[in-house]
């Protein structure tokens, strides 16, 4: 009996195995009308667009989903659902058309109702959370006639049609009852399906208004484990991967095109200003001197990479000033501010990091190592993301962080805000009384002219006050397979799908 | 009987036990599953809005209750991440993994025996002894590591499979058996190694024992005293440490689904845990005791039937 049992045991092993082996086949990824695109993490988030706040889950969406305007690649806002708007001179009434012909994805036209509905929605008027703040400030949205929609404004906001850009103001239709995990937009991709931890499928809207996409079908592929996207990639399992980081791109076959961007966020070692000794500014202006950014360039990624001397990113253009330079490395200096601030020995102190992001740890090693020149230890504290949110950024319970922040719509606030004395996510404790007043004036600013000369302002007032130990704006490593091509670079966190395409063979 | 109702109630414990911990695991970590959603978009209110939406606020014992109620009468509840219910998420994978323990546990099983045999049998030889050495090496690599080995020795090299490529079960079953074949071949060998071992240890044991002696003393074959005798014997201590190495397999497979990119329930309990996505993790967690505890009870009727004295009632 039991010799007859292991032996079918065993036979069956074989015959699995056998079988196993046979069915394995090369299966290249066919070249057709389709792309598989690896991102590093789910969209473990509501797919409604006025509640999804994952950057990650953001990008994707912008394929599926359009407000009344959107952001070109070159960060310009354009028309989408609406073809035309207009102001009223107060600035608090905005006057949006819709365009002609728009479609949902479930066939059904753009309606002014549909409109109402999801500025209203995205407000936080029809219940729930408002999740951009200055939708806070929408008194009232009114349909004028079928084609026309207001939306009145408690106070004016000259940042206003910025916010209406970004996926969170999207248009959704009414009726649509399952936002959160059936989306439908009017975008130039349709949500097909979503298998957690495995892969989204979307598929190309047809009845799309504008430039239709080029490829039928996309698949973004989840591939948590950084260790296996190269392999992915150098497999043919996967077609492209962005934000990969320099030794990644080193390793790919020849197979693929590394395209350079830039990340749009700027990397630096935020300080608490609440905790001794970052409440002294010399001690912050030491830290400024002492670290090297370029050698940081060098040693994390091939010396790619844009510096910047305080939170603004070049893609800002007219807002941005470049202040890399107000602290030049100068070990001598650095020691001397120190002494003056009473820390002749130097001291200690903990940069707290978020272990998933293997750049920013590596970046905090250098910095750490050029801080010893100074006498000064820096302790790197890896921690899990969710720890961070709720121990560094909500809760302000850290002495130093180094993360890369964002810009989370086209505006110079977005990057600003957060260093008013007041303000709710000020996670650095940032407190100038300069600052706070040059932020006033923006409200009362009045030529266009006349806020890019205070935001000019701002930014120096924190290079000045070394408010944060600058570092750059890191640089973007996107693979490509040489099949496709048509990738841009957009200046927000956003990934372009309707733009790639076959290439011609 | 007797035996199946000792399983439901070991079951019972271990889940109740395993999720109670797992409860006060997620207390004791910082972060829950509305900054995790709201990332550095929380403000303060929209911090207690989502709490409140997500009944967060509710005690701690209410909550951990409320959730066993309703697990035992099979509600797992709506994931705080995805919005959909856990059970839709998880009855899809649930095939993944398990089909990848199987497979390896039966590739344990296939590598094991006819090698152990076959090594103790032939002990003297020289070339027994790269067996051994091979067996030994096999033994010290971590199925992780070894994973990327196979990845690379046969995905990159040989283009025996595309390395990260995937095809669901419900897709094409033979391809989807042929992307578990190489992850479950890191899971396998290992255990494979150490079954070996100790089988071919326990059969030269068994052979050295006068029962042997007597039979061959009696004139039976070698081949007879082999199986019908030594190898009865022998097999019962491979068959409890199979038992104990199950639960080990299916941790593995946790670990591997992660280098073969294999959207089993591994990568859904880590990403969980890392948005304290706790009905999931709770849900995965209770499944995972049941097939431990349900190829247990296999392994332990297995063993009634291979050796009688352990039947019970003798």
């Amino acid at each position: 009996m039991s010799k007859k049992k292991i032996i079918a045991f065993a036979l069956c092993a074989a015959m699995t195995a056998t079988t196993a082996l046979t069915a394995c086949s090369g299966g290249k990824s066919d070249a057709s009308s389709k792309i598989v695109v690896g991102i590093p993490q789910d969209l473990e988030d509501s797919l409604d667009p006025h509640e999804a706040v994952a950057a990650g889950t953001k990008e994707i969406l912008f394929n599926i989903y359009e407000g009344l305007l959107k952001p070109d690649e070159t960060g310009e806002l354009i028309p989408a659902v609406a073809k035309e708007y207009s102001v009223s001179d107060d600035g608090l009434t905005y006057s949006f058309v819709l365009r002609d012909g728009v479609k949902f994805h479930n066939g059904k036209p753009v309606t002014a109702e549909d409109v109402k509905y999801s500025i209203e929605k995205s407000a936080g008027m029809t219940g729930g959370q408002s999740l951009i703040s200055a939708f806070s400030n929408i008194k009232e949205v009114n349909i004028k006639d079928d084609t026309t929609v207001d939306i009145v404004l408690n106070e004016a906001d000259i940042d206003f049609p910025a916010y209406i850009a970004t996926t969170t103001a999207a248009i959704i239709p009414k009726d649509n009852d399952k936002p959160a995990t059936e989306p439908v937009g009017t975008g130039p991709y349709m949500f097909v399906s979503r298998s957690p931890q495995e892969n989204i499928e979307l598929k190309k809207f047809n009845d799309y208004w504008g430039e239709p996409a080029n490829i039928e079908n996309v698949t973004l592929k989840i591939i948590p484990n950084a260790d296996s996207i190269v392999m992915n990639l150098n497999g043919g399992a996967v077609d492209m991967f962005a934000r990969l980081t320099s030794t990644q791109t080193q390793q790919l076959s020849d197979n693929f095109n590394v395209l350079e961007g830039e990340m749009n966020l700027v990397q630096a070692v935020y300080l608490n200003h609440a905790v001794e000794p970052f409440d002294n500014v010399d001690v912050c202006r030491a830290l400024s001197y002492a670290v090297d950014v370029d050698n940081i360039l060098e040693l994390t990624s091939d010396g790619k990479g844009f510096p910047v001397g305080s939170s603004m990113f070049p893609a800002f253009k007219k807002y941005y000033v470049d202040l890399s330079n107000t602290y030049p490395t100068d070990i001598d200096k650095a020691k001397e501010l120190l002494a003056e601030a009473g820390y002749p020995d130097g001291f200690t102190f903990s940069i707290t990091v978020p272990s998933n992001y293997q750049p920013h740890v590596e970046a905090a090693q250098v910095v750490s190592e050029q801080l010893k020149k100074i006498g000064v230890n820096a302790e790197i504290k890896l921690v899990e993301w969710n720890t961070w949110l709720s121990d560094v950024y909500s809760g302000r319970q850290f002495e130093a962080t180094l993360i890369g922040v964002d810009a989370s719509s086209l505006t110079a606030t977005a990057m600003l805000d957060r260093f008013r004395t007041d303000a709710d996510n000020n996670f650095t404790n940032y407190s100038n009384k300069d600052y706070d007043d040059l932020y006033a004036k923006l409200y009362t600013a009045g030529s266009e002219d006349e806020r890019v000369e205070i935001y000019k302002e701002l930014q120096k007032n924190l290079a000045d006050n070394a408010a944060n130990i600058y570092i750059q704006d890191m640089a973007e490593f996107v693979a490509l397979s040489d099949k496709y091509d048509g990738y841009v670079f957009y200046p927000l966190y956003v990934q372009d799908f309707a733009k790639l395409k076959i290439k011609e063979q | 009987m007797k035996t199946i109702i000792k399983k439901i109630i070991t079951f019972i414990v271990t889940v109740l036990l395993v999720t109670l911990f797992v409860f006060i695991a997620f207390e004791l970590i910082p972060g829950d599953a509305a900054t995790a959603r709201l990332g550095i978009n929380a403000t303060p209110e929209a911090l207690m809005a989502l709490r409140e939406e997500m009944g967060l606020t509710r005690p701690f014992f209410i909550r951990y209750f409320s959730w066993l109620g309703s697990f035992f009468f099979g509600d797992m509840g709506i994931s705080y991440s995805y919005g959909v219910s856990v059970r839709s998420m998880l009855a899809s994978k649930l095939p993944i993994t398990l089909t990848l323990t199987l497979i390896s546990f039966i590739m344990v099983v296939a590598i094991s025996i006819p090698i152990g045999v076959f090594s103790s049998k032939y002990e003297d030889r020289p070339g027994i002894k790269i067996i051994d050495v091979a067996g030994q090496l096999t033994m010290s690599v971590p199925p992780f590591f070894l994973g990327i080995i196979v990845t690379y020795v046969f995905g990159m090299l040989l283009h025996l499979f595309v390395p990260g490529g995937f095809v669901s079960y419900d897709v094409d079953f033979g391809k989807f058996l042929s992307y578990l074949f190489f992850p479950a071949v890191a899971i396998a060998l290992p255990k494979a190694a150490m079954s070996t071992k100790l089988l071919k240890t326990s059969i030269l044991s068994e052979r050295k024992l006068d029962y042997v002696r007597t039979a061959f003393s009696r004139g039976n074959s070698t081949m007879d005293v082999m199986y019908k005798h030594v190898l009865k014997n022998a097999i019962i201590p491979v068959i409890t440490f199979l038992g104990m190495t199950l639960a080990d397999i299916v941790a593995g497979s946790l670990v591997i689904e992660q280098v073969f990119s294999i959207p089993g329930y591994g990568r859904l309990l880590i990403s969980s845990i890392a948005n304290r996505d706790y009905p999931v993790v709770q849900a995965i967690i209770a499944i995972i005791a049941m097939i431990v505890i349900v190829i247990n009870l296999i392994v332990d009727i297995l063993y009634q039937i291979l050796d009688p004295r352990m039947r019970e009632g003798r």
